[in-house]
């Protein structure tokens, strides 16, 4: 009898894998090559795809150069002078924006969700029922989030004509029409849909903390707050880093929760790069390659410690 | 066990607790407190969508109405403007189940049997095939948007209802795979090999052992992929076409059309009715719901 041929061993599994080998190498490996790749090029409205064709438009990094000279994505004098004493600081647009964002989200909704977690562990009565509660806003998209703060925020009819109807008329509270702050009002949006989240992701942790920890702390005479933070929060650092690399790559890629609440505005003082990206398919696709390229990179910087919690143990 | 030291006998059992210490009290303020701020916003859209229009203009956006109606939910559903017609979130809706039943099936058969495969089945470079799977499910989608439009385009499909499906089966399966394929490794493989004694093949240990006791990881897949794709905005946007806009986009057409006026209760009954079936799942579902959410944080 004949060997059989190693290529149709298991040829089910392998026809099996095949639609999804095609998208994996066609669409995520082959689409994202192809960007990276023709954002070297002075790519217009017409695609490129042939070699020969990049050679010809081979530009260099001149769109990523045009991408950070354009002030709709960075704009950043730094501390300007304004009038004869009177100093400003500025950095506007999409990049930085994003980068607003991204850190208070990460700081706040981090140190939300721990704390929130460590009140949920002190035994309480009806802890489904405040879970619920912290959890729900995560179920609802960006959109519905984002109306539903914009509406709350609005200047002329919500939080700040209740509070100004109420007698107190000097209440100011008008972030979302505000260049300044608008990021801000976003944020606490953003905050208000994900914190619970990240709750439940740090109960999770505190409640795979060994019991003994806690037995041995008491023994010591440690208080219990002190217990949390000293000894707690170092054991949890595993659940800190995938709740980083889920937060952290989550406000990378806003957008839903921008076009709902402001669509950019007021003019374009909260663009993000999705945004930016988006819009610019049809008159400026170079620079959507170029950006799309940085949000790439800034992905893979956001993965460096999971990556190394990972795969770092051994060496 | 005796209960005696140097200087007597010892009382035994739990110290008794004060019933109320301050503690305590401390511990339910905060988590009340937080209970508010994260109820206060669906309190807000309830009243708001059950006012009149009149109501709106000269009250406060924290007191509820003396003489609630239901007349903006049947507007919103039913007439509200989206600046091309005026046919309310309705026809979104319905857009919304054509897109997510198909794009849930069939991500989930695929991912299924590839992660079985990769399981129980390897063949050369399955474990490569794996790590590239890993990376891709990380891949931020910005970066595949155009060369997705490029390929719906040569597919001459874009613009399509089978164009937004496709484009939500192909972003669901890395995240999905992996999914499947950890699952599947979890599972005792004395069955597997059980099965291969008693000359089962490929489709039949699929289908008659492993799909019978993948129950769990099929709810949380279902879950993942349902709310996931009720709450997308980007793909309707780019791929759909105004005709099969999504949900979501209808709603914020809604929101943004000027024609006559804006009406914030029949905004905020159109906003609840969005939000209302990932809602009906997430509390039906329970913990299933966190697991689901969880392996889908990291997509894209």
């Amino acid at each position: 009898m004949d060997r059989p041929n190693p290529l149709f061993r298991n040829l089910s599994s392998k026809i099996a894998s095949l639609p999804m080998m095609l998208i994996v190498l066609g669409v995520f490996v082959g689409g994202t090559a192809w960007t990276v790749l023709f954002s070297f090029t002075n790519i217009r409205i017409l695609p490129l795809f042939t070699p020969r064709e990049w050679i010809n438009g081979y530009v260099g990094l001149a769109n990523y150069d045009r991408l950070f000279k354009t002030d709709r994505w960075m704009d950043c004098p730094g501390l300007t002078k304004i009038g004869t004493e009177a100093w400003q600081w500025k950095c506007a647009g999409a990049l930085p924006n994003v980068v607003t964002y991204a850190v208070l989200s990460i700081i706040l909704s981090i140190s939300i969700g721990f704390l929130l977690a460590v009140f949920m562990d002190q035994k309480i009565r009806m802890e489904g029922v405040f879970r619920t509660i912290y959890l729900y806003p995560f179920a609802l998209s960006f959109i519905v989030t984002g109306h539903v703060w914009a509406w709350i925020l609005s200047p002329e009819y919500g939080l700040q004509a209740a509070v100004r109807q109420l007698g107190w008329t000097s209440f100011s509270f008008g972030w979302i029409a505000d260049r300044q702050m608008v990021m801000y009002a976003i944020v606490i949006a953003g905050i208000w849909q994900g914190s619970g989240f990240v709750m439940a992701l740090m109960l999770a942790g505190l409640r795979g903390i060994d019991e003994e920890i806690w037995k041995a702390a008491k023994i010591d005479g440690i208080s219990t707050w002190r217990t949390y933070l000293q000894i707690v929060l170092p054991m949890m650092k595993p659940v800190m880093v995938t709740t980083f690399v889920i937060v952290a790559s989550g406000a990378v890629r806003i957008y839903d929760l921008v076009v709902a609440i402001t669509d950019g505005g007021p003019g374009i003082s909260s663009d993000v790069p999705t945004r930016y990206i988006y819009q610019n398919f049809s008159a400026n696709l170079g620079q959507s390659l170029a950006a799309s390229t940085c949000m790439l990179v800034a992905m893979a910087f956001i993965l460096i410690p999971w990556i190394r919690m990972e795969f770092g143990k051994k060496g | 066990m005796s209960h005696t030291t140097a200087i007597g006998i010892v009382p035994t059992g739990p110290k008794p607790k004060k019933l109320i210490s301050v503690e305590r009290v401390i511990v339910y303020s905060v988590l009340l407190l937080c209970a508010v701020f994260f109820l206060f916003p669906l309190y807000i859209m309830v009243i708001t969508s059950l006012k009149d229009i009149e109501a709106i203009r000269s009250g406060n956006i924290f007191i509820p109405t003396m003489t609630p109606t239901f007349s903006a939910w049947g507007k919103a559903w039913n007439s509200a403007c989206t600046g091309l017609y005026c046919e309310g979130i309705k026809v979104g809706f319905w857009n919304s189940v054509r897109i997510t039943f198909p794009s849930t099936i069939v991500s989930i058969a695929i991912a299924s049997i590839t992660g079985y495969s990769l399981a129980n089945w390897p063949f050369k470079f399955s474990e490569a095939f794996f790590t590239v799977l890993l990376v891709s499910s990380f891949i931020p989608y910005v970066v595949m948007l155009y060369p997705l439009v490029l390929i719906t385009r040569w597919l001459g499909i874009y613009s399509t209802l089978p164009a937004v499906v496709l484009v939500h089966t192909i972003f669901g399966l890395p995240i999905l795979t992996l999914l499947f394929r950890n699952y599947f490794a979890s599972l005792p493989q004395e069955l597997f090999k059980a099965a291969r004694v008693d000359g089962a093949g490929y489709w039949r240990i699929f289908f008659q052992v492993f799909v019978p006791m993948s129950a769990p990881i099929f709810t949380v897949a279902v879950i993942l992929q349902i709310t996931g794709i009720w709450n997308d905005f980007l793909f309707g946007v780019i791929y759909a076409g105004p005709t099969n806009y999504p949900m979501t986009v209808q709603l914020n057409n809604i929101v943004n059309s000027v024609q006559g006026g804006k009406e914030y209760n029949v905004d905020m009954a159109a906003t609840i009715l969005t939000g209302i079936v990932p809602l009906a799942i997430y509390f039906f579902s329970g913990k299933y719901f966190v697991r689901g959410i969880a392996a889908g944080a990291v997509k894209g």
